[in-house]
């Protein structure tokens, strides 16, 4: 029976195709049958988690103190050089954009991107703006976001820095960052179940993966730099980290 | 720890405490008025070990307090003690983390040059198989309405 592997639902809808080609890839080199099974969302996620069915994944940091602590899950590899960093944006026509001017009240569009949302809300702190002070409205990507601060229908919206970064200039000329995040420690991580029985191949194979032609180009369809090794003592202080900043 | 020198400090315009730790020991501080605002969108992370001992620093740590990471690593957390701080504050730090429990507060920070700066401080315990192996303190932007409630409310908790 193939493992299954799932993609944190957070990725860059244009590179679907790398994480196919990227399984193909791993497939071959560990000589294990894995299928992928995509989510929609963090629920769904969540859901899939609890089911005991995946073997593999690429989860967000906010995902892995469940996947570490209470799924035995191990910590396999991390991108190099990709943080998860927190944007929070404005309509262009908003004259005060300093985060101490903002009250409480505010509608919030966001996704439902843990990490993104539980940074967005402590960059509000220094304007006394708590969850309850604030109506979310859900989005189902970064550019719904977008056009729901462009449209006013928010008044600020939560986003991953590089998302906003790969906006088109004619979305970008419509809204403005009111503050980027600079936390440097938050990032996404490549994890294996407690199934999953060639764990050794599978970090040697992605650990290397820059050394052979094949696997820089995959990368480079992902993204990525390359993958570095990341050790329980990592992943139990990112979990740490995260529970500090829970709310 | 070395008593802080008055060629380290930013400005000529400071006071001077003696303040001494729960370890029993004491240390000679610098203290000006001035203040260093905390950089939008940072956090301040750093562990320590089971004695308070900094075992890690990020580089906003480093930024906000004035130390280089080499003098900060292998020295007690109250490194960054500021007198204003009364020591009922740190009770209840210690007090709340010995119950596992995670510990919020508003904290005015000494920087090496005798400054400070505000920050809201998170700390937790680090528990691995049920047992306290170290701690993690996250400090971020404080609200400035809070911090004027503290400048307040600290003079009267000595």
């Amino acid at each position: 029976m193939p493992y299954t592997m799932t993609i944190s639902p957070d990725f860059k809808p244009e590179l679907i195709a790398g994480w196919y080609i990227f399984n193909t890839w791993l497939q071959k080199k560990i000589d294990t049958n894995i299928h992928i099974n995509m989510v929609n969302d963090f629920n769904e996620l969540s859901k899939t988690i609890d089911s005991g069915s995946i073997d593999l994944i690429y989860a967000n940091p906010c995902d892995i103190a469940k996947l570490v602590r209470e799924k035995s899950f191990t910590p396999i590899a991390k991108p190099v050089g990709c943080q998860d960093e927190t944007i929070i944006i404005t309509n262009s026509k908003t004259s005060d954009i300093h985060i101490e001017s903002l009250k409480s009240g505010l509608k919030v569009a966001q996704t439902d991107v843990p990490d993104v949302n539980t940074i967005g809300m402590i960059m509000l702190e220094p304007a006394d703006i708590s969850p309850d002070d604030i109506e979310v409205i859900p989005c189902s990507n970064y550019i719904t976001v977008a056009k729901k601060v462009i449209n006013g229908e928010a008044d600020i919206g939560f986003l991953l820095a590089d998302a906003y970064g790969e906006f088109t200039k004619l979305v970008k000329n419509q809204v403005q960052p009111i503050i980027t995040s600079k936390i440097h420690v938050l990032h996404h991580a490549l994890l294996a179940g407690p199934n999953f029985s060639n764990i050794q191949a599978l970090q040697e194979a992605v650990l290397s993966m820059q050394n052979d032609t094949s696997g820089t180009g995959i990368l480079k369809s992902l993204e990525l730099e390359k993958w570095e090794r990341m050790d329980l003592d990592e992943a139990e202080f990112l979990i740490d980290l995260i529970d500090t900043l829970s709310p | 720890m070395q008593d802080m020198k008055p060629e380290d400090l930013s400005s000529d315009d400071y006071q001077e405490f003696q303040l001494k730790y729960f370890d029993g020991s004491e240390r000679r501080v610098l203290c000006s008025d001035v203040e260093t605002e905390f950089p939008d969108g940072c956090l301040i992370v750093s562990r320590t070990d089971l004695e308070g001992i900094i075992t890690h620093v990020n580089k906003s740590f480093v930024l906000m307090s004035g130390f280089t990471e080499d003098e900060l690593i292998g020295q007690p957390h109250y490194i960054l003690r500021h007198p204003d701080i009364p020591p009922a504050a740190f009770a209840d730090l210690w007090n709340t983390l010995s119950k596992h429990e995670k510990w919020h507060g508003y904290v005015k920070n000494l920087r090496k040059d005798g400054g400070y700066y505000w920050v809201y401080a998170t700390v937790i315990p680090n528990i691995r198989n049920g047992e306290i192996i170290s701690y993690t303190s996250v400090r971020r932007k404080p609200s400035a309405k809070k911090v004027a409630e503290c400048i307040k409310l600290y003079p009267t908790l000595f």
